[in-house]
């Protein structure tokens, strides 16, 4: 199935019988120790999820078995608990490869996150494919991550950036994103849900027309791997990209699939050891794919942490937690509307998880503030995103981002204390 | 966390709803541009200076309640002052936010910009409430034929 293009049905996780089963959000959110603390003396509201989300025990406890009982470098020693090492490194892309749908394990490259295996593919791709004068298509609403790579391409080959426009509620204007296309454009780069709007990208549809012009696309899934199911296969996307500490993982480990007939043709990214096949001072050889491309010791923690978390992932997905992520951002979106003056920004027909919003007369540096001290987190500021800042004219929003471990507590919480930011700026 | 009123105090309130010298000068012989890119907050500080004193300051933009307050607050408070005492003021209003410990005297020394003290206890906000002054700084510095400069509180 495509999240991307067909949107969920309204009565999304309904039973044969008609009865909705209830999401057990309670036992969900005791798996998360972090939830249980407190801020400022207060319950903690974590609605800051698109920054990053928070660790299940799980994923806690894989990543201190992992050193307490099975560090050693991989790929190298021929005793026991290396080979351990390898075994849990190597299963971990294949949870990897799972998650995604992907074809082939070797088709998963592990990475610090999404930035940097958007700037690995502009890098190492660009170099081969992209020169003077060629194309590259971003959108309007990507994040630095998905900007700064490319520009840096740009300023090496002489390339430029071409930019789909988005409307005013936040929607990409895919009339527009046809007529870039011309006889030098080489590369489509785009989010697939944005992180400062909540916009679910029509991508299934962006990957068509790109490859019906005979150009690759890479998708940014930073934000919506852990809300949306994504199959790469279906999506037919050449290149896409997640981060661990988004998907309830570990910091610094991220993923990067590539169709293998991309990535054989890929020169390395970074040199080291484990990319290589020999080295002589005359002459090295590379690694076969993924190898070539994870130059020195990688993130094994980091991995065996991650496959932790997708394995998690896996368990609560499906449509009951989709539809409860839906019912919350209605629920929310609801709510936050009482507040007076308050204007919710980014309101796209398809959108998830993301509540971005401005209050009149209150900047929302002061209303991030405020919240704190109500024991509610949400990130305020341009959210890495000043161009969808710039178009929407607005030099900053605060942002309120949900997950299937808030509940409607979380909501009304945030609901109070915008009444108090109201309060204090009466 | 402390009293959020320590922060907002009625004072900065004020002077974030309506700022004093919240205005374009064309004539200025001196600005500068100040930008806090953790929030956003952007503002251009104008500056007329005449034998060595502050004749005229204003400023104008975006920013947050903490932000706008303090340039209007420092606007009033430099009118009239040295370059010298105006970098004094500076240093002692920076001792007040980011010192270790509360020191009511450095405090009273500076009049109204001591309504400012409560901003030690939210350590992220110290950049909103010293990109005016820093601003400033980079605005005096500033030839008087130069384009404008540019500061970041990051």
């Amino acid at each position: 199935m495509s999240m991307a293009t067909a949107k969920p049905p309204a009565v999304a996780g309904t039973r044969p019988d008609g009865a909705r089963p209830v999401f057990n959000g309670e036992k969900i959110r005791a798996d998360f120790p972090i939830l249980t603390t407190l801020c400022h003396g207060k319950r903690l509201a974590y609605l800051d999820n698109a920054a990053t989300s928070q660790k299940p025990r799980c994923v806690i406890d894989a990543v201190t078995r992992y050193y307490q009982s099975q560090n050693a470098n991989i790929h190298r020693g021929v005793y026991s608990l290396s080979e351990e090492a390898t075994g849990a490194y190597e299963a971990g892309r294949e949870a990897a490869r799972r998650f995604l749908h992907a074809r082939d394990a070797r088709e998963i490259i592990f990475v610090r996150g999404t930035t940097e295996a958007i700037n690995l593919v502009a890098s190492a791709y660009g170099q081969r494919n992209i020169a003077a004068g060629d194309d590259i298509i971003l959108s309007a609403m990507e994040h630095h991550s998905n900007i700064v790579p490319w520009q840096l391409l740009c300023e090496r080959t002489g390339a430029h950036l071409r930019v789909i426009p988005m409307n005013d509620r936040g929607e990409l204007c895919m009339d527009a994103y046809e007529k870039l296309f011309g006889p030098r454009t080489r590369f489509v780069s785009v989010v697939h849900v944005s992180n400062s709007l909540g916009t679910v990208n029509p991508v299934k549809e962006i990957v068509r027309i790109a490859h019906s012009h005979g150009v690759p696309v890479m998708l940014d899934g930073a934000q919506a791997a852990w809300h949306l199911p994504i199959n790469v296969q279906e999506l037919d996307c050449d290149f896409y990209a997640f981060s661990g500490h988004k998907t309830c993982g570990p910091t610094g480990i991220g993923v990067l699939y590539g169709k293998l007939n991309f990535l054989e043709k890929m020169p390395p990214y970074q040199g080291g050891g484990d990319m290589i096949a020999s080295v002589t001072f005359e002459k090295t050889t590379y690694a076969d794919v993924p190898h070539r491309f994870e130059a020195g010791t990688p993130n094994i923690a980091g991995v065996i942490g991650l496959h932790a978390a997708l394995d998690y992932l896996a368990a609560v997905e499906g449509p009951e937690m989709l539809a409860h992520e839906r019912d919350l951002l209605a629920y929310a979106q609801q709510r936050m509307a009482e507040a007076p003056g308050l204007r919710i920004v980014g309101t796209a027909a398809d959108k998830i998880s993301v509540i971005s919003f401005v209050l009149e007369h209150v900047h929302p540096h002061d209303i991030g503030t405020i919240l704190d001290g109500e024991g509610v987190a949400v990130r305020t500021g341009h959210h890495c995103c000043q161009p969808v800042m710039d178009r929407l004219a607005i030099p900053a929003t605060a942002r309120a981002s949900l997950a299937f471990y808030n509940n409607q507590a979380d909501v009304d919480q945030l609901v109070a204390g915008l009444r108090r930011v109201l309060e204090v700026f009466a | 966390m402390s009293d959020l009123r320590e922060l907002y105090q009625e004072v900065i309130l004020d002077h974030a709803k309506r700022p004093r010298n919240f205005r374009i000068m064309p004539d200025a012989d001196h600005q500068a541009d100040g930008h806090n890119r953790l929030c956003g907050d952007k503002l251009r500080v104008f500056l007329k200076v005449r034998d060595g004193k502050v004749d005229a300051v204003s400023f104008h933009g975006e920013g947050c309640a903490i932000s706008k307050a303090s340039a209007s607050l420092m606007t009033e408070t430099l009118a009239g002052k040295t370059v010298a005492e105006a970098q004094d003021i500076f240093e002692r209003f920076h001792a007040l936010l980011t010192s270790p410990v509360e020191d009511d005297g450095a405090a009273e020394s500076l009049g109204k910009l001591a309504v400012f003290a409560g901003v030690r206890e939210f350590p992220v906000r110290v950049k909103c409430a010293t990109l005016a002054w820093h601003t400033l700084q980079a605005a005096m510095a500033q030839r008087p034929d130069a384009p404008a400069a540019a500061v970041s509180t990051e």
